[in-house]
């Protein structure tokens, strides 16, 4: 039954290569569901060899299966061979079982994308090259995967590629995870100039047999490639950013299966790291701090984050450190443990946000949630048990295995590991305070959708005052008009009784015919300026009214300039509904209110209903209380090449355990305190620089984005004018100096005639002198 | 005066082959000019017969041969090219011809 | 090692008809008779410029064929000691081994693709009669074991090569030309001196004149001093030709210049006689030298293979680009070659023909889009992914091919080169492997520039890859695929005469061993108590 492991990834690659040939034509959604099969049949064919390999004896169970022969050179040979032992077979179990759950996610989420097909299709080449990873036998055919599912993941996070931002995103994951490569590829070099072999069996057995110095190269420069692979710092910037993928990549890639295999490389090779721990415990003891570090670094991040996804990328990295930690503690079962349970949960969180971003029209930021569990029961539902399993709840899976590593970091000895355990339990408080955070963000509280932001409310706010400017401008203007008109009325009534007093003198001077129309100019004279009287009563009123109203409009602006300069933020909790310049918000937050959140389709949710069944059960599989209930622990033993002894007495597991248990409850209550009764101000915690990821990010990018661009600008420079300059100096040179000789050549047959001459004399001179001598 | 032995000859070609030799520095007249070049590679032949016989050597003689069918062929392709040249340009001085300069 | 060789020579003389001679001969027939058809019959230019090459790289397929897989020495040998100067020593002596087996198929393969995928913009006689006589010239490098010959057609490639440049080239094409002609030109001038150093020296220790190599590198006459020497006047040759920094800049303006075709050929093949040359007449005529030198030329290859890289990021021109990544493969190529061992000289025989396909390939897709949108600006192009998805689905292809993605051909000879070379100098090898990430750099940021974000303009209209394009493009993408998942029946091809270099090398020079691996077997128990007495063993590989 053994032999099934060839269909393992073969199905996936079979799937991938009738895609690529037919997945036009099969469209949506047989494209989807074909994928899905092919991923099932897959884990089908895992549980079955799951039982071949169980059906032999403990130690039996390491085997060998070779295809072909790959890269036969000299003293060097790799096959492409599969090894199947315990530890592979648990990871192709749930690379396959969580790949075929996200599979039928995506059949729904991806509902609708032009390049339906296509995505389906390098889900299909991530799930073979990840299956290729976990199953070779050799360092290279490891790498093949590693590269492989590096490049899926390229592919797959600038999937919407016409955004540059997701383009750049996938690029700056491809080149930071080459970082990593970049140590791989030389510890499998020196793993063959030392030990001739690349293969695992072989190198876990001679690591006794190497020098020390070769033996921790080898590991450090592994850690070097895990860190790239499996995000840790300094190499861990690509995988926020890879959230710009859809989010069921980010779910099987980039929390489940991919970034794991850093974790799960060391654990291949625990026999060096064995080794190095014997020998030069400083190594291993690096790894363990640089896990624990990212675990506290990236946690401490985390709650500042508001986009849903952010949070859980950051989350992510902090519980991959949890990972490396273990490793480095040489707690591996713990660490394939928490593999394990972390895809469970982690799986589930990001489909749930995927779920709820898709409920949400597309929007991630969880400022805008809330009060979501009435409007989308299954996925609130489930999204909380796996809040409850990451936060380190009893009896959720997480609880138990991050329970294991802590325990491990304690027992690692020491004042050291005292310290590592520590800033674990330091990340565990942090990791349930984000957590809640989250949950209660997005779940509980009240529905923000229809919410303002406070960059709508400082636009209505600002849309406002300039109404009330522009209302008190032109009212002052309409003062000034009529003010003016009023002046030139009191003028006219002046001009007016002028044109009557002297109407009345001509009349005065006049006799006869004259006398008639003098009177007649007398009476038009009265006429106009008994107009003009009542013109001028008339511009006097309305410019009373235009200046009181310019008054009001300017008391008006004056008051809203206060009223700005006044207002304050609402009450924690409460929106901010702009108050007086509430009817100018932008007409965005009025569209949102048409939107009504919902639930996804069942290809949605059922994946995330077995999710949650695992998290809340997944604990199961290696519980503490008896030697019998490590499950794992005694599958995995054949594995490891030396068993890990727990020192630790029970009482002071069992403290551990409790203190571990009030950490978390701690971290919950305080952000129930903050975010469900808003007793507190968010703002105490989420600080800008937490927000801006302590500035790393941005430095790295400034750097790359300066520095870095200038220097390799400045070489380039260099080739064009320094290197070639020389070249076509050469060529300059040559040229002139043809052009200074070309002058001999003057065409006058005579001077040549003289130059042979000359010549020939000269020569002869040459001869005797050296005759003579 | 003695015997006449070959370096007569030798004298006699070496005083023609200046004379030569100097009036194609002297003279302008592509005509002349042509002549002196004549008179040079006389001057040679004549060395090389008087070599040859004073040496007893036959070689000499054949160089002699090689030179007037050289000096046969250069002086009909120059003559052409002269006579080309001063159809076309009355009275050309050879220093009026320098349309080869580089 | 000799009298293998003839023995060989011998056992597989046999095969009816002089193979070899007309992989040279009938592309020299073709040149031949394109000159004499008249210039207004066009359409029989193109025919018969297909028929010379497409039986051309028939046979060279054919030779593929018949390759003795197991055999290390010269095969196909068609060594007719009557024919040429035999007072001289000059004779028209072809063979292939392992190392040259598939730089000829790969001839054989390119020039009738590079025919197919694009016509010329003008005068098709002159064009078609020039890549032919290229071909002639090109095989015959491959192919000779005699030195006159070889610099004979060393020599030759460059005159088609400067008309396809200066005809049919772009913009600065005359410019490019010359320097292309004269730069290399003046690169092997001094090899001449350096042909006749050894051809006179050995006939002064054995009185016999020969240009044969095998003779010639048997007999090993000059002395260390003069070996170093003249291996220098060969080296310069060659690293012009490879190129190798800081004699490299030629390469730039000639691949930018040059039509299609030109570059796809430059590319594909003639940067290949470098790179040839180095292992068929440095490492086997001056083994003593070339191991002296080795130190030097790895790191020379380490620092093409990184300034390469950093130039090429900062290209605006895509085939620039694409240019400058050919200094950086190629450095992969010389630290290959002068790390000496089995898997290093595998690979970098292996990598010389992954860049064929791979950079080829890239060339016909820059080429292709130059057509479409007539410029090569980077800045001006953009979202072609999105009208273009099969054109931008070959170019990641290649692209990843180029960049080393394990599965394409790129990964082994690039896993191969670094695994042999870190054997025999881990310090040079660590920096040199940092040129896998620059390759991802600079080809994915410009893949990013050119196909993703938003396409507006022209580049919203683009033709998407065409029919013939595809099927021009299919074999090269095929052997990218194949070689990459399976590449063992390349390897077990070039390594035994690979195995026979190291021999030939480690006979001649006293103080050398290959350097190799330690090996390690696994212990019976896991035992802690013998740490102590191996703790040199990773020392050793320094």
């Amino acid at each position: 039954m053994i032999d099934f492991v060839y269909l393992v990834p073969l199905l996936p690659l079979l799937g991938f290569t009738t895609l690529v040939l037919f997945g036009r034509r099969l469209g949506e959604p047989a494209a989807g569901w074909l994928a899905t099969a092919a991923i099932g049949g897959s884990f089908l064919s895992a549980v079955l060899t799951f039982f071949g390999l169980r059906s032999l004896e403990g130690e039996e169970r390491v085997v060998t299966k070779t295809l072909f022969e790959w890269v036969p050179v000299g003293d060097f040979s790799v096959d492409v061979a599969f090894l199947v032992d315990p530890l592979s077979v648990a990871m192709i179990l749930f690379v396959t079982g969580i790949g075929t759950l996200i599979h039928l996610y995506s059949i729904g989420y991806m509902h609708g994308d032009e390049n339906y097909s296509k995505f389906f299709l390098y889900l299909n080449l991530f799930t073979f090259s990840m299956l290729m990873l976990v199953l070779g036998n050799n360092l290279l055919l490891t790498f093949l995967g590693w590269e492989g599912v590096g490049a899926c993941s390229y592919f797959l996070i600038s999937f919407w590629f016409t955004d540059e931002a997701n383009a750049s995103a996938g690029k700056k994951a491809f080149v930071t995870n080459r970082v990593g490569d970049w140590g791989f590829m030389v510890a499998t070099f020196l793993a063959f100039a030392t030990v001739g072999s690349i293969d695992y069996l072989t190198l876990n057995g001679t690591a006794s047999q190497m020098s020390t110095p070769v033996v921790t190269g080898i590991v450090l420069l592994l850690f070097v490639g895990a860190m790239g692979k499996s995000a840790q710092f300094p190499l861990y910037l690509w995988l926020p950013d890879a959230m710009a993928g859809p989010t069921p990549v980010s779910a099987l890639i980039h929390a489940a299966t991919m970034v794991t295999s850093g974790v799960y490389l060391l654990t291949r090779v625990n026999g060096l790291l064995y080794e190095v721990t014997e020998r030069a415990g400083w190594a291993t003891n690096l790894i363990a701090w640089v896990g624990v570090g990212t675990a506290l670094f990236a946690a401490t991040i985390a709650v500042a984050q508001n986009d849903i996804k952010k949070v859980l990328a950051y989350s992510t990295v902090s519980q991959l450190g949890y990972m490396i930690l273990a490793v480095g503690v040489g707690a591996y079962v713990a660490a394939i443990f928490h593999m394990v349970m972390h895809a469970f949960f982690k799986a589930l969180l990001f489909l749930g946000s995927g779920s709820v971003i898709h409920g949400m029209d597309n929007d991630q930021d969880m400022r805008r949630y809330g009060g979501l569990q009435k409007l989308m029961p299954i996925t609130a539902g489930t999204f909380i048990i796996g809040w409850l399993a990451i936060a380190g709840v009893p009896p959720f899976a997480g609880f138990w295995s991050k329970d294991e590593i802590l325990l491990g970091a304690w027992d690692s000895g020491g004042l050291n590991g005292k310290a590592l355990w520590l800033v674990g339990l330091i990340t565990a408080l942090l990791t349930a305070f984000y957590m809640s955070r989250q949950v209660f963000m997005t779940f509980f509280g009240r529905y923000r959708y229809n919410d303002p932001d406070a960059s709508e409310v400082d636009e209505a706010w600002s849309a406002y005052l300039a109404d009330a400017e522009a209302t008190s401008v032109s009212a002052s203007a309409a003062a000034a008009e009529t003010a003016q008109a009023h002046t030139d009325a009191i003028a006219a009534h002046a001009e007016a009784s002028e044109a009557f007093s002297t109407a009345k003198i001509d009349a005065a001077t006049v006799s006869g015919d004259d006398e008639e129309s003098a009177k007649k100019a007398i009476e038009a004279a009265d006429r106009a300026l008994t107009s003009s009287a009542e013109a001028e009563v008339e511009t006097k009123e309305s410019s009373e009214a235009a200046s009181a109203a310019a008054t009001t409009a300017s008391v008006a602006l004056g008051d809203a300039q206060a009223a700005e300069s006044a207002r304050s933020g609402p009450a924690l909790g409460e929106p901010d509904d702009a108050g007086e310049a509430a009817s100018f918000l932008p007409e965005a937050v009025a569209a949102r209110a048409e939107h009504h959140p919902h639930e996804s389709p069942w290809h949605m949710t059922a994946p995330l209903v077995v999710l949650a069944g695992l998290s809340i059960v997944g604990g199961i599989l290696n519980l503490p209380f008896t030697k019998g209930l490590h499950f794992l622990e005694q599958w995995l033993e054949p594995a490891l090449a030396h068993e890990h002894v727990v020192n630790a007495s029970a009482a002071t597991k069992w403290i551990l355990a409790f203190v571990a248990i009030a950490a978390g409850a701690v971290g919950i209550l305080v952000a129930a305190q903050t975010y469900l009764q808003h007793r507190r101000d968010p703002a105490l915690v989420e600080r800008p620089i937490l927000a801006d990821a302590w500035g790393y990010d941005r430095v790295v990018s400034a750097f790359m984005g300066g520095p870095g661009t200038k220097l390799f600008d400045a070489i380039a420079w260099f080739d064009a004018t320094i290197i070639d300059g020389m070249v076509n100096g050469v060529a300059t040179t040559v040229r002139d100096g043809g052009s200074v000789v070309r002058r001999l050549q003057s065409g006058f047959v005579r001077s040549y005639a003289l130059g042979i001459s000359l010549g020939s004399v000269a020569l002869l001179v040459w001869f005797f002198v050296r005759t003579a001598a | 005066m003695g015997e006449l032995t070959h370096n007569y000859y030798l004298v006699l070609g070496a005083v023609v082959f200046s004379i030569g030799a100097v009036g194609l520095l002297v003279r302008r007249n592509p005509l002349v000019m042509f002549m002196c070049v004549e008179l040079m590679l006389n001057a040679v032949n004549l060395t090389f017969v008087g070599l040859a016989w004073g040496l007893n050597d036959i070689g000499g003689q054949v160089a002699v041969f090689f030179v007037m069918v050289v000096a046969a062929a250069e002086v009909v392709v120059g003559l052409a090219i002269v006579v080309a040249i001063m159809r076309r340009r009355d009275g050309a001085t050879s220093d009026d011809l320098s349309a080869l300069r580089g | 090692m000799i009298e293998s060789v003839l023995l060989a020579a011998e056992s597989s003389a046999d095969v009816g008809f002089p193979a070899l001679t007309s992989l040279v001969v009938i592309p020299a027939l073709g040149a031949l008779a394109l000159a004499l058809v008249p210039a207004a019959r066009v359409e029989a230019h193109r025919l018969i410029a297909l028929l010379a090459t497409v039986i051309t790289g028939a046979i060279s397929v054919w030779v593929l064929l018949v390759f003795d897989k197991s055999d290390g020495g010269f095969q196909l040998r068609s060594d007719d000691p009557t024919v040429w100067v035999e007072s001289l020593g000059i004779r028209w002596d072809l063979a292939v081994d392992g190392i040259s087996l598939f730089l000829v198929v790969l001839t054989g393969i390119l020039f009738p693709l590079a025919i197919l995928g694009v016509m010329p913009e003008h005068s098709p006689k002159n064009y078609y009669a020039w890549i032919v006589a290229l071909e002639a010239g090109v095989m015959g490098v491959f192919l000779t074991l005699d030195l006159f010959f070889f610099f004979v057609f060393f020599e030759v490639v460059l005159v088609p090569m400067y008309f396809l440049i200066g005809r049919w080239g772009h913009g600065n094409r005359v410019y490019a030309a010359t320097k292309f002609f004269l730069y290399t030109m003046f690169g092997s001038a001094l090899m001449l001196v350096g042909i006749l150093s050894i051809v006179f020296i050995s006939e002064n220790a054995t009185g016999v004149v020969t240009f044969n190599i095998l003779e010639l590198a048997e007999g090993q006459h000059w002395g260390q001093t003069a070996g170093r020497w003249i291996f220098l006047s060969f080296a310069l040759a060659f690293s012009v030709k490879v190129p190798i920094f800081p004699v490299h800049t030629w390469l730039p303006d000639a691949h930018t210049e040059a039509p299609t075709a030109g570059s796809v050929i430059l590319a594909g093949v003639m940067l290949k006689l470098g790179t040839y040359g180095f292992l068929r007449f440095g490492l086997f005529l001056f083994p003593e030298a070339s191991t002296w030198f080795a130190p030097v030329m790895m790191i020379l290859g380490t620092v093409g293979i990184i300034y390469g890289a950093v130039v090429a990021t900062m290209q605006k021109d895509l085939k620039r680009l694409v240019a400058y990544s050919s200094i950086a493969h190629l450095g992969f190529i010389v630290l290959g070659t002068f790390a000496i061992t089995t898997e290093a000289l595998t690979g970098s025989v292996m990598q010389m023909v992954n860049h064929g396909l791979s950079t080829g390939a890239l060339f016909f897709l820059v080429g292709w889009l130059y057509e479409r949108r007539h410029t090569r600006e980077i800045a001006a192009l953009g979202g072609l992914q999105k009208t273009a998805p099969i054109f931008a689905a070959a170019f990641t292809l290649v692209m990843l091919s180029s960049i080393g993605l394990p599965g394409l051909n790129g990964f082994v000879g690039e896993f191969l080169i670094l695994l042999g070379a870190f054997v025999a100098n881990p310090w040079i090898t660590s920096v040199a492997a940092t040129g896998v990430i620059l390759a991802a750099l600079y080809l994915l940021w410009a893949y990013q520039r050119v196909f993703h974000g938003p396409a507006d303009g022209e580049n919203a209209e683009m033709e998407d890859l065409k029919l013939s394009e595809g099927l021009v493009l299919l074999p090269m993408l095929a052997l990218i695929v194949f070689l990459g998942v399976y590449p063992k029946p390349m390897l077990e091809r070039i390594e035994p005469s690979i195995d026979a270099l190291i021999a030939h090398i480690d006979r001649n020079v006293d103080d050398w061993t290959e350097p190799t691996a330690d090996v390690l077997a696994p212990a019976d128990d896991h035992g802690e108590d013998d740490h102590g007495d191996d703790e040199e063993h990773g020392e050793e590989a320094e």
